[in-house]
């Protein structure tokens, strides 16, 4: 199939970017959104040119590294599905594709499509963990945890970081990401103790960080590769707003 | 200097050796630790694991990682599960056994005190990880679940859902965010390691690229360890990650340390098929499907190639014109043949012209059958998540039609050489997780690397590494050293090498050319005619490379041509490494399969029943030895060390499956 | 009190903290708007009903209830506006524009909340100024002076005020538009307080999503059925 992309480019976080339009002539429908982009790229560097930049590490879906806004949804049309997961079977012939960076100023963007993520690092220090040392945890089976706890736990964490949420929000709010880490400790009872000190200390860093707040729109959750339902938002915002009232109260 | 590799291993009965080894181990004071800095290269399981562990001791410790977040490691991706000798099943498991089933799922190749040591901490890791919150599979009394995994008759394998690997990385990359936010561990993202500084024969430091500015830098540090993954990407297409590379092992080889065993690699049996020449990675399907699914291709290269060409629906084919080779051929295990022989057995129908993917490279497994005999309903519980994911890739759907696969490289047993601390030849040197040689021996059961690589990041590796620190000045080297200038010098020239050629081939397409040449003679079969040609050709792309590269942009900026190039010039001189290695053992183990060396009618073996024609044959007279290689210049053959390996707890056997 | 003081301050200071006074203040306004809205249907009931209540409004606890009321009211207004204005000048700050925008399943209520409520706003300054100021109009003259059984002195005319209002069709036009508005505001609103609150589910989440729709259905329904009747149907008009 042949398309056209119009690809933000832009050299360096500093530099303004602009929209390029490139032709994808003859590409597979079998190929990867990604792999498309490669086959792009190798023409570009065969005419002398600077390929087009973007972040990508396991191209199975999982890692969280590929960041793209595709036709302005992230990671594109199909649901529950990475960029990397996208295959050019579901664009037609003639198509123009736009292909942006995840968009938000939290997100700056480093080269092209590659934008700087490690504000959720940041985040995920101010809380999302449970404090044990090494060498110091009991027998696994010393407390039971009822099934159903922890298959809730585990559908929230399997967030994979990548960004979507706050790149689909119109607020750049990083409501979703946080709320799944938060939901997926508190949920345990290992996650217990510190669950007050995480939902503030987590949503504190968020705000810091420059995401903004929650709309309850659910573009995030539409936009999830893994899925993961904003009922976890609700939830983080119980969990804070009791954790604040304790908080002041005590 | 001849090499001495000194295993270190510790004395007494097998399964005293490591608390022994902790008792009699070196400590350093809490005051004193953190006078210490240990730099820690990759953030998957070992290395997370190990950075965190390392920084609550006390020490100092600074992580690096290529990708964005630490969160990112390929540890990952990894589905199946981890094994730990918890008996929690009741059904007879114990540290014994596991250590058992490993040694004879590793063909009898690796070093009994590590494995057996790997045995006993599995029960630690599984404590520590709950702990940390994994959320486990658990039964309805709200106790950990476990499921069973190939090569072994227990169920000892922990699991969340088909996302383990996520899960216990989110865990370890968690117990670093509270390291790096209480400011035990100083975290260098997007940083990629290009060399290794050492300083009087020990291991100091490392140099180190800024992705995102190019900035060259040093860092200087009391120990180095590299928990940097394998080096399945000399194949161009594998399971791993895009990014996996062989960088900072081969830096390390070449600096001095030896590289042992790298002609171990873990061909998987079901993986999706390649479609095209563009494919940029091939994604596996857990092995869990070959419990339901019948594997066969047509009887015929007429019929087969009717299916290529699209003009015969694969349901079409008539019983008698189906091949089920597996069935056929290993009638007691069928299609749950070990990972080497499923494979093996694709590529020599698809050799004969009876594949059926377009590219003729691939098989079918089938569930028609199980369909039929079990309902829809049932295939889709147990395999619902697996069916939608081929779907996703392919467009087929598997219900309707039967899925095609092939074998794929997925993991490298082959590392870096260690002694029982963990550490390499250089001293300071530290290796874990894949990078390693130490645990898998010939072969990996499945479940386990998950389990090494947090034995040796949780467990193994801060406690040992006092053994080398205690001896150490602390902070007695420092970037200011020559040695750090000199390296750093010679890191930028060979950047700046790079991007002055301007030739006119992509990195990618020399990855590529590089990679089917491997897969090609080093893949799943090897013979010595096919490993000498490709140690004739290896160069041959090689020069090529040097000088016929392009590469776009400068090195003061975000160059993602310039950071695959400098993998790919790493690739193009280990795979000469990975053909010598495979070249020398003359014999079939695991991983590894000489065409030369397996069982025919003529063998007393076969004769009496005891295994079959065509299986791996292993020559445990001459080979029973750690390969172990130095460095001896470009394009020369590297120098061969034999560490001998001594088996007192287990019999040596044919690996048999009938 | 302090401890009060002290809650409100950390909500005031922390984005979710914000949402959650929007959401509490919201709660206010909603409570409000049924209040007034059967109020105000009481004008369907014939002129003395209508009188009669406002009369009761203006006199209940010797005419300190309602300027409890009315500041209460007014404190949530601002609280609401000034949190929600300061959210978004934030949003928009924070957020680049993509060249290509694109949209999965947010609902336009829900994207137009702040146009919504900054119309509805400048609707409620109108409505003050129109009826409970009675700028620009003579509702305090003698004229909208009358009579109610059972009192001895002269009443405000609230029935006629509104007959004379919105036989306006610039006046009746401004309503309609405000009060659809404020049905898109509330559709989107009233589950949006459920979720802020954290008291929304996976299981409870649809169920709310259609009361809330139902709930902002009735509140346009009833408050346009008084327009409506007195512009289309003549509803007391002589």
């Amino acid at each position: 199939m042949n398309l056209t992309l119009k690809v933000w480019r832009q050299e360096t976080r500093d530099s303004k970017g602009r929209i390029e339009v490139f032709p994808a002539k003859d590409i597979p429908s079998e190929a990867s959104f990604l792999e498309m982009l490669d086959i792009v790229n190798e023409r570009i560097i065969a005419e002398g040119g600077a390929p087009i930049h973007f972040d990508h590490d396991c191209r199975e879906g999982i890692c969280g590294m590929c960041s793209l806004t595709i036709n302005g949804i992230p990671h594109g049309p199909e649901s529950a599905t990475t960029a990397c997961q996208l295959h050019m079977r579901h664009f037609r012939d003639g198509d123009t594709i736009w292909i942006e960076p995840f968009r938000a100023r939290a997100f700056p963007v480093l080269r092209d499509l590659v934008v700087d993520r490690t504000a959720f690092d940041r985040i995920i220090e101010a809380g999302g963990f449970i404090s044990v040392r090494t060498g110091a945890a009991p027998d696994a089976n010393t407390t039971p945890v009822p099934k159903e706890e922890a298959d809730r736990a585990f559908d929230s964490a399997t967030c994979i970081g990548c960004g979507a949420c706050v790149a689909a929000c119109k607020n750049s709010s990083a409501m979703l990401f946080v709320s799944a880490k938060v939901s997926h400790l508190n949920n345990l009872p290992q996650g217990r103790p510190e669950k007050n000190r995480r939902a503030l200390r987590m949503v504190q860093a968020m705000d810091e960080e420059g995401f903004g707040n929650c709309s309850n729109l659910y573009e995030c959750e539409a936009v999830c590769p893994k899925s993961i339902p904003a009922d976890n938002i609700a939830r983080l915002n119980r969990d804070y707003a009791l954790a604040a009232a304790r908080n002041a109260l005590t | 200097m001849p090499l001495s590799l000194h295993s270190a291993v510790p004395s007494g009965p097998i399964d005293q050796k490591w608390t022994r080894h902790k008792m009699d181990s070196r400590l350093i004071n809490p005051v004193n630790k953190r006078k210490y800095s240990v730099i820690v290269v990759g953030s998957g399981l070992a290395g997370g694991a190990a950075a965190a562990t390392l920084s609550e001791l006390g020490y100092r410790v600074k992580c690096f990682c290529y990708q964005d977040s630490p969160r990112r490691a390929h540890s990952i991706a990894a589905q199946g599960g981890i094994n730990a000798a918890k008996n929690y099943q009741n059904d007879g498991d114990s540290v014994s056994r596991l250590f058992y089933d490993t040694m004879k799922g590793g063909d009898f190749r690796s070093r009994e005190a590590n494995v057996h040591r790997l045995a006993e901490v599995s029960l630690n890791i599984i404590d520590q990880c709950v702990a940390q919150g994994v959320p486990f599979a658990r039964e309805y009394g709200g106790l950990l679940d476990n499921r069973s995994f190939g090569g072994t008759q227990v169920k000892r394998t922990f699991y969340a859902r088909g996302q383990t690997g996520q899960q216990l990385l989110l865990g370890s990359y968690q117990a670093l965010s509270k390291e790096i936010s209480r400011g035990g561990v100083e975290m260098f993202s997007r940083t990629e390691m290009l060399d290794l500084v050492v300083v009087d024969g020990h291991a100091k430091g490392i140099i180190v690229r800024d992705m995102v500015s190019g900035k060259i830098s040093a860092h200087a540090a009391d120990a180095v360890v590299l928990a940097t993954g394998g080096y399945g990407n000399v194949f161009y297409l594998s399971t791993n990650a895009k990014g996996c590379n062989v960088m900072a092992a081969y830096r390390a080889h070449k600096r001095g340390a030896a590289f042992a065993n790298p002609c171990y690699t873990q061909i998987h049996p079901t993986c999706i098929p390649v479609s095209g020449d563009y494919q940029s990675k091939l994604t596996l399907m857990s092995e869990s499907l070959r419990n339901d699914g019948r594997i066969w291709v047509p009887g015929s290269i007429s019929i087969a190639e009717k299916i290529r060409c699209g003009d015969l629906r694969p349901g079409d084919v008539q019983e008698e014109d189906r091949d089920y080779y597996l069935e056929r051929k290993y009638p007691s295990f069928g299609n749950l043949s070990p990972r080497d022989i499923a494979s093996r057995s694709a590529k020599e129908v698809c050799d004969e012209g009876r594949g059926v993917a377009p590219t003729g490279l691939g098989v079918f497994l089938d569930f028609r059958d199980a369909i039929q005999r079990d309902g829809h309903d049932s295939i889709s519980a147990r395999y619902g998540n697996l069916f939608e994911m081929y779907e996703k890739i392919k467009g087929e759907d598997p219900y309707l039609t039967p899925m095609q696969i092939f074998p794929a490289v997925h993991y490298t047993m082959g590392g870096l050489w260690v002694d029982y601390n963990l550490m390499s030849n250089l001293p300071g040197l530290h290796v874990a997780g894949e990078a390693n040689f130490s645990d898998h021996g010939a072969n990996r059961l499945g479940a386990s690397a998950l389990m090494q690589g947090l034995a040796d990041g949780y467990f193994v590796l801060p406690s040992t590494i006092a053994n080398y620190l205690a001896d150490q000045q602390p902070g007695a080297v420092t970037e200011s050293h020559p040695e750090f200038k000199h390296c750093l010098e010679e890191v930028t020239g060979r950047v700046d090498t790079l991007l002055e050629i301007r030739g006119k081939r992509s990195v990618d397409s020399f990855h590529r050319e590089l990679g089917l040449l491997i897969w090609d003679k080093c893949g799943m079969a090897r013979s010595r005619d096919g490993l000498e040609n490709a140690l004739e050709r290896i160069p041959e792309i090689r020069d090529e490379f040097w000088s016929n590269v392009r590469i776009p942009g400068s090195g003061e900026q975000l160059n993602q041509e310039l950071e695959k190039a400098g993998r790919v010039a790493d690739f193009l001189e280990f795979a000469e490494l990975l053909c010598h290695d495979a070249l020398d053992r003359e014999e079939s183990c695991g991983g590894h399969f000489r065409v030369e060396h397996q069982f025919t009618e003529d063998d007393a073996e076969v004769r009496d029943r005891r295994t079959q024609p065509g299986e791996a044959k292993r020559n445990d007279q001459e080979f029973c030895h750690v390969s172990a290689w130095e460095f001896a210049g470009v394009g020369t053959r590297p120098k061969l060390t034999r560490e001998p390996l001594e088996f007192e707890n287990v019999e040596l056997t044919i690996r048999s499956y009938k | 009190m302090n401890a009060l003081a002290c809650m409100i301050g950390s909500f005031w200071d922390s984005s979710i903290g914000k949402k959650i006074l929007v959401a509490l203040t919201g709660i206010a306004l909603l409570l409000f708007l049924s209040g007034h809205l059967a109020g105000n249907l009481l004008l369907f009931m014939g002129k003395d009903a209508i009188n009669e209540y406002a009369l009761w409004l203006h006199e209940l606890a010797h005419g300190a209830a309602i300027w409890v009321a009315r500041i209460g009211v007014l404190t949530a207004l601002i609280v609401h506006v000034h949190l929600t204005i300061q959210l978004s000048i934030r949003n928009k700050a924070i957020r680049p524009n993509y060249s290509h925008p694109g949209t999965v399943q947010a609902s336009r209520s829900s994207r137009m909340m702040i146009w919504s409520g900054l119309t509805i706003l400048a609707f409620v300054l109108y409505h003050i100024s129109h009826f409970t100021l009675r700028i620009g109009n003579d509702y305090n003259g003698g004229t909208y002076q009358t009579s109610l059984p059972g009192h001895e002195d002269k009443v405000l005319n609230v029935y006629q005020m509104m007959i004379d209002g919105f036989s306006h069709p610039a006046n009746a036009l401004f309503y309609i538009i405000a009060m659809t508005l404020l049905c898109s505001h509330l559709s989107h609103g009233f589950a949006s307080v459920f979720q802020t609150l954290g008291l929304r589910s996976a299981k409870n989440g649809a169920l709310i999503k259609q009361i809330g729709r139902a709930y902002a259905l009735l509140i346009w329904i009833g408050f346009l059925s008084i327009p409506g009747a007195i512009l289309f149907f003549g509803y007391g008009r002589p």
